[in-house]
This record gives C-alpha cells, sequence and structure tokens, in this order.
C-alpha cells in the first residue's frame, strides 16, 4: 500500500518534465497536447494505461511523471478497468474524464476483445490509442498493427501481412465518437480533443506516434513523418461520429510517400512495394473522401 | 429475516446484492458479471436486483468481469462477481492483481472440475488454483453457509487491519442447485452488519497518485510483507466479525475450523465443502459405537488455520486428509497444508492423503468408511490414495 503522501494533481502539466521518455517520442507530445486540450476545457481526467510505455513513464513507487491519477491495469483490461471506474464516478456524479491510454498491442492486439466489449456497451469512456506500429515496451516486436514491410524483431526479414483497420473496426461498433489524431497538426488535434470532451460515451482516437528507438528514425523526424503520412494518406486524420457521418479533416495533398519510408531504418528498400503504397495511399483517402460526401457530418 | 428453500446459488446472489446495496450510502456498488456453468444463477440474481446505487456491468469475459470489479473497487465502491472453473482459470490475472492491490472485493466461487475433459460437476481444483495469490478462502457446506459467509467475508475483507479479497466456495451443484432451508436477512439488518465501505487507498480524481507502476524490489518487497502481516490478522479478525455477526443476525455463522468428537479422537478426518456432512454423520455413527474418532471440517483454507489444526488434532495419532482436487505431481492441496502444519510440531501423526470425489464422483458413506479402513490398516504413511477409481472401472466394463 502506498504510505506516501498523495502528490498534487497538476493543472498545468499532465506529463511532468523530467520523466525518463526517449527523445522524439510521439506518445509524449500526445500526452502533452491531451493536458492543453483538458486545461483549456477546464477538465480532468484519471489514466487508466495497460502494459505499454505510458505506464513506465510513470516512474518508480512512490514517484510519478504524471500530473494526473493514473492507474495500472493488465494487458488486456484497461477499457473494462475503466469501466468499472467511470461508472462509480457516474454513480456519484464527480467530475472529470476516465481515459484509456494505451499502445498498439493493448488495442489492436491483447485488448481487441476488451474494447470491443466496452464499444458495444457504450462505456462513458475516452479511449486514446498511440499507435508506434510496434510493442515498443518489449523492444519493438511486430503487432498488428506493423505496417506491411516492416523489419521488427520478430519479422526480421520485413512483415508480411498488412495493417490492421482499427478505425473501421472501431467505426463499426458505431460508437458516438472516433477520429485519427496527428501530432503534426496540433490545431486539429486540439480541435478532435475538445469535441471528444465535450461528448459522453464511448470515444475512441487513434494517434499516429512514431518512436525513434523502435522505427531507427531520428528523433528530429518525429514530427516531419507524421506530417508526411497524413500528406501522402498512408495516415488519414478524420472523424467518425455514431460510425456513420464522416468529415475528413485534414485533405491529403497528394504527397509521395517514399519519403516516410526513406527517412527510417526499419524500411528496407527491398521489402517495400512503393507502386503497391502509392495505389494503397490513392484507394485510401479515395474511400474516405467517398464516405465524407454521402454521408457528411 | 425470513427462512425460504434456496439453492446455494440464490443465498449467493442474495448475499452479493444486499452487500452491496448496504453501500448505498457511500459510495455505491459496482461489479462485472459474466455467466458460466454452474454459477450464472448467481450472476443473473445480481443482473435483477434493483440496486439504489449501483451499476452490473454485462462484460465480455470473466477476464473483464474481475477488471470491471478492480476499476469500480479502486473508486471506492463495493465491488464483486462471481466464477467457477475454467472462468476463474480465464480470470486469473486480474485475481491476482485485486490481491496485490488489496482490494476488498469479494468473489463466490462454484467448486467445478478445470476441463479438459469438459465436466460441470464438483471438484475444488480450481480455487485452489489460486491458493498462492492474496486472496482469503473459505469453503462452505451449506446455502446457509454460504449466505453468511458471503457477508462475513465482506466485514473481514474492508476491515482496515485486512483490506484483501475473499473467496467464498461452494461445491457444484451439492450446494449450488440444491435447495435447502436458509435464513435471507432483511436489507436492514446487513446494513447494520456492513458499515460504508471506506477504502483508504482508493483512487481520487484530484490526487496525482499512480497505482500499479513498477515498484523497487525493496519497495515490492515490503508490500508482500504487508499482506503476510494482514494474513496473520485474519483469524482475530475473523473471531471479531464472527462475533459482530451473531449479534445482528443472532445466529452463529461458524469458527474458522469446525470439529466432531476430537477431544479425545485418536483418529480424524479433514475434510472441506459437502464432504463434511456425509463425514459427520459417519462420526456420530462410530462414535455412538465407542470408537475414538473425530472430524475437523477446513472452512477456512487461506490463511491456513495451521494453529488451530493441530490444537484439533491433540490427540490424533492419525490423520485422514480427503481431497476433492488433485495437484498434479504432488496429491492433495489440503494434504501439503495439512503436513507442513503438523511438521516439527507433531512428528508422531500418521497423516495420509486420500482423493475422493474427483471430477464429481460421489464421496458416500461407504468411500469413507475404506479410507479409515485403509487408514486403520498402516504402519506408515503412503503416496496419496485414489479413491472411486476401481468403481470407474467397473462402471466402463
Amino acid at each position: 500500500m502506498n504510505a506516501t503522501a498523495p502528490l498534487q494533481k497538476s493543472d498545468s502539466c499532465l506529463l511532468r518534465p523530467g520523466n525518463t521518455n526517449c527523445g522524439g517520442c510521439g506518445m509524449s507530445v500526445g500526452l502533452t497536447m491531451l493536458g492543453r486540450a483538458l486545461a483549456s476545457a477546464n477538465d480532468s481526467c484519471s489514466l487508466v494505461i495497460p502494459a505499454c510505455c505510458g505506464i513506465v513513464t510513470a516512474g518508480a513507487f512512490p514517484t510519478t511523471s504524471y500530473g494526473v491519477p493514473p492507474i495500472a491495469a493488465t494487458f488486456a483490461s484497461s477499457p473494462a478497468v475503466a469501466s468499472g471506474y467511470a461508472s462509480v464516478r457516474d454513480l456519484n456524479d464527480e467530475p472529470g474524464q476516465v481515459i484509456c491510454w494505451a499502445g498498439d498491442g493493448g488495442t489492436y492486439d491483447i485488448g481487441l476483445a476488451t474494447l470491443s466489449g466496452a464499444a458495444e456497451r457504450n462505456e462513458n469512456i475516452i479511449y486514446i490509442c498511440y499507435d508506434n506500429e510496434i510493442y515498443g515496451n518489449t523492444g519493438g516486436q511486430r503487432s498488428s498493427a506493423t505496417p506491411i514491410g516492416a523489419r521488427t524483431t520478430t519479422t526480421p526479414t520485413g512483415k508480411s501481412e498488412t495493417k490492421k483497420n482499427i478505425m473501421a473496426i472501431m467505426t463499426a461498433h458505431g460508437i458516438p465518437y472516433a477520429a485519427t489524431l496527428s501530432i503534426a497538426h496540433p490545431e486539429d488535434f486540439s480541435r478532435k480533443l475538445a469535441t471528444a470532451l465535450s461528448m459522453t460515451g464511448m470515444r475512441f482516437l487513434l494517434m499516429h506516434s512514431p518512436c525513434p528507438t523502435g522505427w531507427k528514425s531520428e528523433p528530429e523526424d518525429t514530427v516531419e513523418l507524421v506530417r508526411i503520412a497524413v500528406a501522402s494518406g498512408l495516415f488519414p486524420v478524420y472523424e467518425v461520429f455514431d460510425g456513420a457521418r464522416y468529415r475528413v479533416t485534414v485533405e491529403p495533398d497528394g504527397s509521395d510517400p517514399a519519403e516516410y519510408f526513406h527517412r527510417q531504418r526499419r524500411f528496407k528498400d527491398e521489402d517495400i512495394d512503393l507502386d503497391a503504397t502509392r495505389r494503397s495511399c490513392l484507394d485510401r483517402i479515395h474511400r474516405l473522401r467517398m464516405l465524407a460526401r454521402e454521408y457528411p457530418v | 429475516m425470513s427462512v425460504q428453500v434456496v439453492t446455494g446459488n440464490h443465498a449467493a446472489g442474495y448475499a452479493l446484492s444486499a452487500a452491496g446495496e448496504a453501500n448505498r450510502t457511500s459510495r455505491g456498488a459496482a461489479c462485472g458479471i459474466y455467466p458460466i456453468t454452474p454459477q450464472t444463477e448467481i450472476v443473473e440474481y445480481v443482473a435483477r436486483f434493483p440496486f439504489s446505487k449501483g451499476r452490473v456491468v454485462p462484460v465480455e469475459s470473466e477476464h473483464s468481469a474481475m477488471a470491471v470489479s478492480i476499476g469500480a473497487s479502486l473508486a471506492g465502491a463495493r465491488a464483486f462477481t462471481a466464477s467457477s472453473s475454467n472462468g476463474l482459470a480465464y480470470m486469473t490475472e486480474n485475481i491476482m492483481v485485486a490481491g496485490y492491490y488489496r482490494l476488498p472485493i469479494v468473489m463466490v466461487a462454484v467448486n467445478r472440475t478445470l476441463g479438459p475433459p469438459w465436466n460441470i460437476w464438483a471438484d475444488q481444483g480450481d480455487t485452489l488454483m489460486l491458493r498462492d495469490f492474496a486472496w482469503l478462502q473459505f469453503y462452505c457446506e451449506t446455502s446457509q453457509e454460504v449466505l453468511d459467509t458471503t457477508l462475513l467475508a465482506f466485514r473481514i475483507a474492508e476491515d482496515h487491519r485486512i483490506l484483501l479479497p475473499v473467496l467464498t466456495c461452494m461445491d457444484a451443484f451439492i450446494v449450488s442447485h440444491t435447495q435447502t432451508e436458509t435464513m435471507l436477512p432483511e436489507q436492514g439488518l446487513v446494513d447494520r452488519y456492513l458499515p460504508d465501505l471506506d477504502l483508504p487507498h482508493r483512487m481520487r480524481y484530484d490526487e496525482a497518485r499512480t497505482i500499479g507502476g513498477m515498484a523497487w524490489p525493496h519497495e515490492g518487497l515490503s508490500q508482500r510483507l504487508e499482506i503476510d502481516e494482514a494474513m496473520k490478522r485474519v483469524p482475530d479478525v475473523y473471531q471479531e466479525c464472527r462475533q459482530r455477526f451473531t449479534e445482528v443476525f443472532g445466529r452463529d455463522p461458524g469458527d474458522l475450523i469446525q470439529t466432531t468428537g476430537t477431544d479425545d479422537a485418536e483418529t480424524v478426518l479433514v475434510v472441506t465443502g459437502t464432504i463434511a456432512t456425509t463425514a459427520r454423520e459417519l462420526v456420530h455413527k462410530r462414535r455412538a459405537a465407542g470408537e475414538k474418532i473425530g472430524l475437523v471440517k477446513l472452512k477456512m483454507f487461506r490463511p491456513f488455520p495451521a494453529a488451530a489444526l493441530r490444537k484439533a488434532c491433540q490427540s490424533a495419532k492419525r490423520v485422514a486428509v480427503l481431497d476433492r482436487n488433485y495437484a498434479a505431481g504432488s496429491g492433495g492441496v489440503f494434504w501439503q497444508d495439512t503436513r507442513a502444519a503438523f511438521q516439527g510440531h507433531r512428528d508422531d501423526v500418521l497423516i495420509q492423503n486420500y482423493l475422493t470425489g474427483l471430477c464429481g464422483e460421489d464421496v458416500t458413506p461407504a468411500v469413507i468408511d475404506q479410507v479409515l479402513a485403509d487408514l486403520a490398516s498402516r504402519e506408515v504413511a503412503g503416496d496419496p490414495v485414489w479413491m472411486g477409481i476401481e468403481t470407474g472401472k467397473e462402471t466402463l466394463q
């Protein structure tokens, strides 16, 4: 049991300075932006974090790098722990969001059934997946979020399967709000967080989150990589209301995705079919634009 | 207080719901539920209970059922659930977490054989698999004992000297689905017995405290040591909670071990659950015929009541431990702990293990007679004896 006096909540700083996260960590940028969005909305949160870099971020007992209370959940359990925790918050009419903060392993893989259950029940929680496309905390193994061609410690010659479309899975649940977040587009990022904070029920947010350690990229390229991914259609930035109404919030400009691959040493030229990638980017954008046109917000 | 004819499952659902309702004056009740035979009626009871301040979350797995209860408990609500067999196996990771988080969650488990082969009948291997986590474990014999022990469990679990979760166990079908006369207390009495839950380390949205993050070895060690200290306080706290139970409900919920004729017994049967009902009847008959035989029913298994067991067996020369469970490669779990309790204290006692009623086999008076005949014929203890195998062969032929 924690015997120390409770640390005070910090309104201004969700992720405190002095944490031990890697340079260029996309997740750290996301946490900082989440903190700002909460402060702007005059809102607060408790975090529920499964096994991932996000819980290592907290640091060793009894210290914490978080300015808010985080609960460590087992790997597959964050949406279920959050369901119980948020239920009691609502029974007692207490303020504050309950936010799951999870990596792609906890979201796309081991926790998918739990996440689906919470989405189907429309639990009153926000779920944010920072997707760095690997099991980063364990040193960079493949997940079902790893893109085709990427070398990881368990796909040493490049992954042969395509990345799972988690947004399609989550929107298929008909949840009130699902959106993708880009740390290269902070205004869009903040607006979507503000939207999520203003709603109730299940809200799912997916953030593309470069991991220089696992991606073998330069820390200073983190934001630029996301910018290229958004501009080229590799990671479209959009939002979906009630699983039915679509809006593309940052229009891709037709940039070539090649640069995205060249700047990461997890990709080898011989493992990447650039023509197929370009076709899939165009197809992805086309489908989303069609949905946004036919089923507008 | 009304007497009704109800099943063990009904009694468990009644107790869990009444305990949850009793916390309406504090932070309420919440739990995750998931069905599995033969406990399903418990979660069905809880799901239709009209809580004044509570939420029952019907989740997608046992693993999540315990996770929801963990989240609810961390938020300061009274939390509980029920499960059985492979459901407990699937839930295990979060069962462990509830203990190490020091959450006073109460779970009713209906003891069912772990599969494969698939089998819905009584066997205690499922909850005994969980013996090394920081949970108290009680084994019950009747619907009344299930009801009483479940209420008692909340009071013990939530005591600030304990703050550990509790498993209340009953044999599949023999208790879970058998209707017997049971005193069902009114809500007002349960309210009196269970004060508002005050979890001192509950999460608060305005405190930046991490629960469950990394701890260095010396911090982890001291947290384990605190669990050991709490476990050692359980026997005394149990007696206080038992005394209070008697005052409020006018009924003794029973001691943590329950004895019959042990004062002068040279032969003692150590049993749990419904085997005690059969064995007690047999012990009464044999004692009436002048035999110096006694019975110990272990109600509490975790923490293991070693001192009480030794005391009950003071005059014993031979002890038969009947286990409705089998730890592969070793023997019965209750036997292992019984031997450990005697070792170095009473090395003159012959302690023999009998594996009885595994996978739902009936433990009849004839089986116990065979046990006693074997025990009497022994010069020294041997390997655990498998009972019922010959009968099984005959059935196959």
